[in-house]
């Protein structure tokens, strides 16, 4: 579909159409000619299909290890997901001296740009008094989800930019302006942040070059850490940084506000549908992030999300709880804002531009839903019976699809068929079988 | 036509479950969505229609909802049996509450709902005999 990236793909191959896929949370994927395919308009790239596909038939389109080398200066953004991957032993210091081992000329700490983004999120929070409950813009699957499913509330999502893009901005505007062929490369938890580099909602395009998944580097990091003896002290992210890889972690930094956290993508959808219906009341801040456990949940991640979690948890105790030096001094000089704050309602659902047609096809959509079995088995490739309904209002599938109504298509068809077996033609019929 | 029902949806709202507390309003939401009705207007309809949800179950008992689509407007009418309300005038009136120690736990009984339905919605009735029920009428326009 052009004009329309989206990172995650199926690999055909692997694909065994078991339709386990089929729970995502935009109803983006359908079982056709025995294989999954994702609409592309519908894909939030959330990745809940990478986490359950059990043949790893979900991929994130991504850039691989040796496309920095096309860069003549590289710098990594390390995600603070990244720092939970390894056992506790392995410093944050050490990862980020491993970055350098693997070919990197230098790292600069996504946590160190997530305490700058939340500096601006309390002033935003000052700023926006009257739009409570304001949402957190920093998953940009979440962003996307609100976008096609729950627009009504796009208002209300803060627009702060994302830690990831703060830290390549701070590199390519203040820490090496003008630098030629320098490449800046996020080492991404998820596939929603590949999605936002290469067809970014927000701003005309993004200051990261290129995205390298968690999963991608780990064992050659693995392999360079063992090569780092007593790494520099590079680190200058915070208490404050690095909780944001898990969920709760951006709230605690937004503090002096009730802050509600949710994690996983179909708990943040069950978290607007509610926002939706009624006033949330007493909840100023919702702190929403699509994968379990929050980034470090992310589906390129290595690690258990909660192993990770703990980690990072203790990690940060270690550490002091106010900035330290290294986001400071760019604390008022990078834009934290989104460059374009239009955020445009994607009405997926909608069944027809014409109101008078769609009525027409939401009632045909009924008529059939009656007709159809209500068990979603998705064994019509469709995660429900009322998804199929409207995948035939659609023209998109047919009735037959459903087993169910085919048994019983077949069933009257054979009835007929005995009957039709039984019937002699007069010219053939004898006295005694009249 | 103006008058002529396009789409009809009848629900029964039980008191029983509060997992289905919330439901029919859900449902209506997610219909509007698939017509193609601005995110703004759904909003007022989906909170308009919660709130009167939410109190025929929390007040009324629970009862019967009904929705009907027309061109320019969408109607939303729910009905109970339960023991009413004597003085509508003062239960219009913003932190007016005769919610239960039970509902209140449950967080509703800020006394809001029925200034959120007059504030959300084009047109706002509500008929009530004590001891009889309560039948509630909101329109909004599309
Ligand atoms: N269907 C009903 N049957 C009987 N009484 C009702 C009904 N709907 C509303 N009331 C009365 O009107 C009062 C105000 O209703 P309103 O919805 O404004 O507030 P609430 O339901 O008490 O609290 P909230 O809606 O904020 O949770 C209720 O407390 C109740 O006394
Ligand atoms: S929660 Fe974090 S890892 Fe998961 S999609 Fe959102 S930004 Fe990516
Ligand atoms: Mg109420």
């Amino acid at each position: 579909m052009a004009g329309i990236f989206h990172s995650v793909k199926l690999n055909r191959e692997k694909c065994k159409g078991c339709t386990t896929c089929l729970g995502c949370p935009t109803e983006a994927i359908r079982v056709r000619n025995g294989k999954a395919a994702i609409v592309p308009e519908r894909c939030i790239d959330c990745g809940l299909c990478i986490r359950v596909c059990p043949y790893h038939a979900k991929e994130a389109q991504s850039d691989s290890l040796d496309d920095f080398k096309r860069f003549d200066f590289r710098v990594a953004l390390p995600a603070p997901a990244l720092y939970g991957q390894f056992n506790p032993k392995i410093t944050v210091d050490k990862i980020l001296a491993g970055l350098i081992k693997l070919g990197f000329d230098d790292v600069f700490e996504v946590a160190s740009a997530a305490e700058i983004a939340a500096v601006e999120t309390r002033r935003v929070m000052a700023e926006k008094k009257d739009s409570f409950p304001l949402i957190s813009s920093s998953c940009p699957a979440i962003v996307r989800l609100i976008q096609l499913r729950f627009p009504g509330l796009l208002d209300q999502v803060l627009r702060v930019e994302s830690p990831m893009e703060i830290a390549a901005r701070i590199v390519r505007q203040e820490i090496y302006p003008g630098k030629k062929n320098l490449g800046i490369f996020f080492i991404s938890p998820c596939p929603a942040k590949i999605t936002a580099v290469k067809n970014p909602l927000n701003k005309p395009r993004s200051e990261v070059d290129g995205i390298i998944p968690i999963k991608d580097i780990y064992l050659p990091l693995l392999a360079s850490l063992s090569e780092v003896d007593v790494p520099e002290k590079k680190q200058a992210s915070s208490f404050l940084g690095i909780s944001w890889a898990v969920s709760q972690g951006e709230g605690d930094n937004v503090g002096g506000f009730n802050i509600a956290a949710v994690d996983g993508i179909l708990n943040a959808a069950k978290m607007f549908e509610e926002m939706e219906n009624r006033r949330l009341r007493n909840v100023d801040f919702i702190e929403a992030m699509a994968c379990p456990g929050g980034c470090v949940g992310g589906p390129l991640t290595v690690e258990n999300p909660y192993i990770a979690k703990a980690r990072i948890r203790n990690k940060a105790l270690e550490l002091s709880s106010v900035m330290e030096g290294a986001p400071q001094p760019f604390l008022t000089k990078v834009n934290t804002r989104w460059l374009n704050e239009d955020l445009k309602p994607r009405p997926i659902q909608k069944l027809d531009d014409n109101f008078q047609r769609a009525i027409e096809m939401m009632d045909q959509m009924e008529k059939l839903a009656t007709g159809l079995p209500g068990l979603d088995c998705g064994a019509c490739g469709a995660p429900s019976c009322r998804a199929l309904a409207e995948d035939i209002v659609r023209g998109t599938a047919r009735k037959n699809d459903c087993i169910f109504v085919l048994r019983e298509e077949i069933r009257s068809l054979s009835i007929n068929l005995a009957e039709l077996g039984a019937w002699v033609p007069q010219s053939m019929k004898r006295d005694n079988e009249e | 036509m103006e008058d002529t029902v396009l789409f009809r949806k009848q629900y029964v709202i039980s008191a029983d479950d509060p997992l289905t507390f919330g439901e029919a309003s859900s449902d209506i939401k997610k219909t509007l969505k698939q017509l193609g009705v601005p995110p703004d207007v759904i909003r007022r309809a989906a909170v308009s229609m919660y709130e009167a949800e939410i109190n025929t179950i929390i007040h009324g008992g629970g009862g019967e909802g009904e929705v009907f689509i027309y061109a320019g407007r969408v109607k939303i009418v729910f009905r109970d049996q339960g023991p009413g309300i004597p003085d509508i005038e003062k239960a219009m009136q913003p932190g007016f509450s005769t919610a239960s120690e039970k509902a209140r736990e449950m967080g509703f009984g800020a006394g809001l709902g029925l200034p959120n339905i007059k504030k959300n919605s084009d047109e706002f009735t509500i008929e009530s005999e004590p001891g009889k029920g309560t039948t509630v009428t909101i329109i909004v326009r599309l």
